[in-house]
Order: structure tokens, then sequence, then C-alpha cells
């Protein structure tokens, strides 16, 4: 069996037959434990440092960011921005249970289909579960509530953040995963920024095979 | 598919360096490389710390490389996905021409794999009538003009914009002959929207990894555009293309690499798309492949492992070592003939393709050890350069006039007597040949070397023998 050729391979090359009981029992421990290493320093702040950091970090990698008091501002946030970026008012949404219990009949023109994102969206509004400081990152699982085709599809991404999911490092936004989630989703996209391609002659164009537009609407809740 | 070059590196080489576009694209894009990676790391202080963690992260990956496999392909199982063994590239394009056909597909697209360009994927899927579409744009052009990548993560490096304007409009005829290419963005949006009706035609998505992990059954994939996400989400079958060394035990050691890998190719804090795939569509899911498959390679890492080259492993593929090489900035990554140039292509393509192939690119080599010296995961890359060049001498695959110059060497330097006679009277001799200039600007059996540069005449004695006046002397 193939398996069995490539493995026996790889320990002829180690110089041993396979593990003994006690060994992958430790390497087992390992992997349930999964240590965490060095942790950058840059994010070890009070919550309210890293929410800046973050959005530096966003800016910096050209997306934007626009901070809310609560959430029934999201629908102005949205249609303002939209229209600056001269938009269509229309757009797919996640079926995310906190997003439609936004107020959304407050900007009455906003036109929401809920679903996944089909090719002729323009623009897509979806959830982030978590948030990375470090480097600006958005950690946005797949699950019915969040299709993965809402952070791709669309010309213009924005993701509705609230400032309590915001963490400092990688590791606390794995941790609060395995906690909240219990497992591995599917499909996790980390998120740093618009698409982007420096492909031709080694120089950055915005809007490759993703959006060209990132906009991150932070909610800030209690956290 | 692209029969290998390797062993004609040196003519490879002439032609490089005589090739104006060529090197006006290195010229180009080699010092931006280099200037992005100083600044992020600069803005890392545990950069360094870092690198020590990754080296034990993947070194200890490989010392228990096998019971990490098993473990990680238990995951993919549960979460619905399938690993397909293969220990060569034959039973990996077997593999996966089997799940093309199984599901009738007659179009793939396919995010960047540099696997995928060492098993020739393309062409195998061409032959028997499967269309495969590269979608990341540096691959997508590539694909067009039927080269292979010049570089591991910017396939077209060699390239500059009248190259892009000439490959589409000799490839996308249907469209008005009369439109402006003039600028990247033209060149990026016709690229976009060609390609956006392939993402969603696609029966089957093919990527690469660049980590698989234990813990979980994912495979993770690293991109800026976000083709390799469209490539594995759209399409009803989702195929990773990922060699035996790409399992690392969990996602905070996949993290700790993640913070070296982007800062060290490209010079980003993070690549935009870092995606994590396990396992296929969940109930309720509006989007995802029903399929999951890993085609699992070998094909000759499994026999580096235990030899001086099992350090050459821990490669996480980001390209800092030939983005610093300068014999890479000088002759570009086509001279190296395979998929794999620069000094890392150096130590692994002699590994997959045999010495007697690939001898020349170890010896490509100035011994700057710049290399070593910014790679993330620490390879000491001259080092194994020198084994090949070790093995090559010892399996007599090096030139005569080689072996017969060492063989004289090492003649003189058993008898130091006569090696100090020797080098007295060769550089008495040598000073009087080039009395007037100060320099040499041909000398008898070194033409190759002086054919590009002067040799400068020695001035007085030999090194021993100042060195043993100076100890006389009492002067240093």
């Amino acid at each position: 069996m193939s398996k069995d050729i490539l493995l026996n391979a790889v320990r002829r090359g180690l110089k041993r037959g396979p593990l003994p009981e006690d060994r992958k029992a430790m390497l087992r421990g390992r992997l349930a434990l999964h240590p965490r290493h060095t942790i950058p320093a840059r994010s070890r702040l009070p919550h309210a440092g890293q929410v800046d950091l973050f959005v530096r970090n966003v800016e910096k990698e050209f997306g934007s960011v626009v901070r809310v008091a609560d959430w029934n501002a999201v629908p102005d946030a949205i249609a303002d921005y939209l229209s600056a970026q001269n938009l269509p008012s229309r757009f797919a949404m996640a079926p995310h249970p906190e997003l439609q219990a936004i107020p959304w009949s407050n900007r009455p023109m906003l036109e929401i289909r809920v679903g996944r994102a089909e090719a002729t969206d323009a623009v897509a509004v979806t959830q982030a579960f978590a948030a990375i400081a470090e480097t600006g990152t958005l950690m946005l699982p797949s699950a019915p509530e969040r299709p993965t085709t809402l952070n791709l599809l669309a010309d213009t991404a924005i993701v509705v953040l609230r400032a309590s999911n915001l963490v400092g490092a990688y590791e606390e936004a794995w941790d609060k995963l395995r906690a909240e989630l219990g497992g591995m989703p599917r499909n996790v996209m980390l998120v740093t920024g618009p698409s982007r391609s420096a492909d031709i002659e080694q120089t950055l164009e915005l809007g490759a095979h993703g959006p060209r537009n990132l906009h991150v609407i932070l909610v800030e809740d209690a956290g | 598919m692209h029969v290998a070059t390797s062993p004609a590196f040196k003519e490879n080489a002439h032609k490089a360096l005589a090739d104006a576009g060529l090197q006006k694209a290195l010229a180009r894009s080699g010092p931006s490389f280099i200037a992005r990676r100083a600044s992020a790391v600069a803005g890392l202080p545990e950069f360094e710390e870092l690198r020590n963690i990754a080296r034990d992260i993947k070194n200890h990956a490989i010392e228990n490389l096998d019971f990490y496999l098993e473990e990680y392909e238990a995951k993919v199982i549960a979460a619905g996905g399938q690993v397909h063994w293969c220990p060569d590239a034959d039973a990996a394009r077997a593999a996966v021409l089997a799940i093309c056909q199984r599901v009738g597909a007659r179009t793939v697209t396919k995010g960047k794999s540099m696997i995928g360009e060492e098993i020739a994927i393309n062409a195998h899927l061409e032959r028997h009538g499967i269309v495969p579409i590269e979608t990341d744009l540096g691959e997508y052009i590539i694909q067009l003009r039927d080269e292979l990548p010049s570089h591991i993560i910017a396939p077209a490096f060699h390239l500059n914009m009248e190259d892009w304007e000439e490959a589409f409009r000799k490839h996308h005829t249907d469209l008005p002959a009369d439109r402006s290419l003039a600028e990247r963005r033209d060149i990026l949006i016709e690229a976009r929207t060609r390609l956006r009706s392939k993402f969603l035609a696609a029966d089957v998505g093919i990527t690469g990894a660049n980590f698989l992990i234990a813990e979980t059954g994912s495979s993770v994939i690293v991109t800026n555009e976000g083709n390799g996400d469209l490539t594995q989400t759209l399409p009803r079958v989702h195929i990773v293309l990922a060699s035996i060394e790409k399992c690392v035990p969990t996602i905070e050691d996949t993290t700790s690499l993640l913070r070296l890998l982007a800062r060290s190719a490209t010079g980003q804090d993070f690549s935009v798309y870092t995606t994590f795939s396990t396992g296929v569509r969940r109930p309720g899911d509006l989007d995802g492949p029903d399929e999951y498959h890993v085609v699992l390679i070998d094909n000759g890492r499994s026999a580096m492992i235990g030899t001086e080259f099992q350090e050459m492993l821990r490669c996480i593929r980001c390209a800092a070592c030939m983005n610093h090489c300068p014999v890479y900035g000088a002759v570009g990554g086509h001279a190296y003939g395979w998929v794999y140039p620069g000094p890392m292509g150096s130590v692994l393509t002699p590994g997959l393709l045999g010495v007697d192939k690939a001898g020349h690119l170890p010896n490509a080599s100035t011994f700057c050890g710049k290399c070593e010296s910014v790679c993330p995961v620490k390879i000491p890359l001259p080092k194994l350069m020198r084994h090949w060049r070790e093995r090559e001498f010892e399996r007599h695959l090096s030139p005569t006039a080689y072996r017969t110059n060492l063989g004289l060497w090492a003649f003189f330097a058993r008898r130091p007597s006569l090696y100090r006679l020797a080098t007295r009277i060769g550089a008495k001799a040598l000073a009087l040949l080039g009395r007037k200039r100060g320099r040499l600007a041909s000398l008898p059996f070194a033409a190759g070397w002086t054919e590009g540069r002067d040799l400068p005449t020695p001035e007085g004695d030999t090194f021993f023998a100042r060195y043993a006046r100076a100890q006389r002397d009492g002067t240093h």
C-alpha cells in the first residue's frame, strides 16, 4: 500500500520503526495542549490600545475602518460609506443573527439580499468572528450564518466587527475559536486588507481576484 | 511539459546575462524585495527569536513526521476528506487525474503550487483532455507563455510590461484590438474579468499548501490576490497538492511560522489571505466544496531524511534566499533550469533530479552566506551546497581540469615547504608579468575566470613570508 511505502521510507530515513506508544502519547499530549510560542510584544496592550493598533494596521494595509457607538448606527455607517464611494445601495448580507437584528428600517433605501454571495454582487456585508490587532487581521470562519463567498466575490467587502471580539494576537483568536466553535470549521479566512497583486513588475495593484475595497464597521460595544 | 535544463546551467547563465529584458526586470525588482523584507523585520523585534523557534518546530515535525502524517490523515478523514499517499510524481499525477475523471471534470482552476510545477500536473491533465487554468496572475501569464516560473513566489519576476501586453493581445483575441493595455491596472482588470468566469465554471479547484496541520487536519494557503480562495471555495471538488514536509503539529506552531513567512517573502507583516481549509462543506453551509482531497507527495523528500540534506526539509518556500542571492540577481530563475531556483533550488534540485543532472547548481554560488543569514528557518544553505559539491567530486562528476587542478593543489598543500616555494615563485612570476599595469587581463589556464575580470598582480612576498617576517620583527 502506498501509505505504508511512504511511511516506511520516512522511518528508514529516521533510522527507526514506528514510534513506541509512550512517545506517541507524549506527542498526542503536545497536540492536545498546543503550547504557544513567543507572542510579539506589540499587541500586549490594554484593550483600547489593541483597538487603536488594529485600526492603524488595517489602514496601513489599505483597508478602512469607521468606528460607531452601537448597532443602531450601522445602517447609517454603511449607507454613508456606499454613497461616498459611489456604490449602489444594494448588497448581499450574511444570514448572521447579529446582522439580522440590526434596525435596517432606519435606512429604507438599503436593498438587502440575505444569503451567500453571487457573481453579480458588487457589495457584500458579513460579520467578523474575531479580529487580531497584531497585524490588523479579520478572522472569518465559515458557517451557515457566515458564507465564505461573501469574503471573496464582491468588489467591496464590508465587515461588521464588535470591539469586544477584538484580541491582541492570533493565538488569542484561535483559543476563542476553539472555545466558542468547538473545532475547526470547514474554512477559516484570516483577512488583512483588500486583495492585491504585485505580479506585474513587482508593483502593487489593489483589487486582484478578491475585493478591491475592505471596509470595517467597528461597533464599540462594552468590551 | 518542460524538460529540466539544469545540466546546461552555464549556457543558460550566459544567455541570461545577455538578455536585456531579463536584466531590466532583475535590476528593477531585486532591490525592492530586499528593502521590503528589511523593513518588515525591523518592525518585529522578536524576529530572530522566532527564527530559532521556527527551526525547532520544523525539526521536531520532521523527527516525528510518520506520527504527525498519520494523525493528520485521521483528522482529514474525520472532517469528511481523503488523503492520497503518493510516493512519487507518477502516483500523484494518477491520483489527481482519477479524481478529475471520476467527477467528469472539463476545466480545473488552479492556485499557485510549486509541487504542482514539480509533478507537471498541468501537462498531465491536458494530455487527458482536461483544461487546467492557472489563476494566480503571475502563473496565468506563465501558462499563456508556456514557461516555467522564474521565482517561487513571483512567477513572472522576469517579465516587463511589454511582455504582459504582448501575451494578453496574443491570447485574448476576442477583445478589441485597439483596447489600451498601457497601465498595470488595465492588465489586472482584464485578467480579473477573464478569470472570474473560469472560477465560476470550474469543476475542480487545485491548490497547493503552505502547511498541513496534524492537530486539525487543515491545509493552509497564503495568497494576496484571493485566487486561491476562489479556487478552493467555488468548485464542487477541492484537491490539495502538498509534499510531506509541509506537515506541522499544531495551529500555534503554524502561527509562529506564519509570522516569519510573509515578512521573509514579500516584506508584508501578514499576507492578505491566510486560509485554513478543513474537510468538506458542513450541514447548513451555503458554499464550499462537497469533496476535499489531499494528494500527499513524497517524490524524493523521505530520501533526504537522515542525510546531511534533512535540514532542507525545513524550507517554507519564502524565497528570501533567492531575493538576496547575487547569483540569482545576475541570471534570474530560468537559468537554474527547473522549478526551484536560487540557493534553495541549488540544494533541493540535485536532491530531486540527481546530482548528475543538477551538479552545476550548487557550484553557482559565491558563498557569500547571505541566503543563510535571511533564511527564516535557518537552513545552512552554503554548507548544504558544499555537501553537494563534495558528492559531485566523490562521484567523479566534476570536470577533469577541475579535478586535476584540485589534485595538484592538494599535492602541494600536503607538502608545506614545496607549497611555499611554489607560491613564492608564482607570486614573483605574476608580479613580473603584470608589473606595468598592476593587473593581468588574462591568465593561462584561467581564461574563463579572467574573461569577465582582471587579476590584480601580487605585490612583493607571499603571505607566509610576510607573516614570518612580522613574527620575527615583532610587528603586525
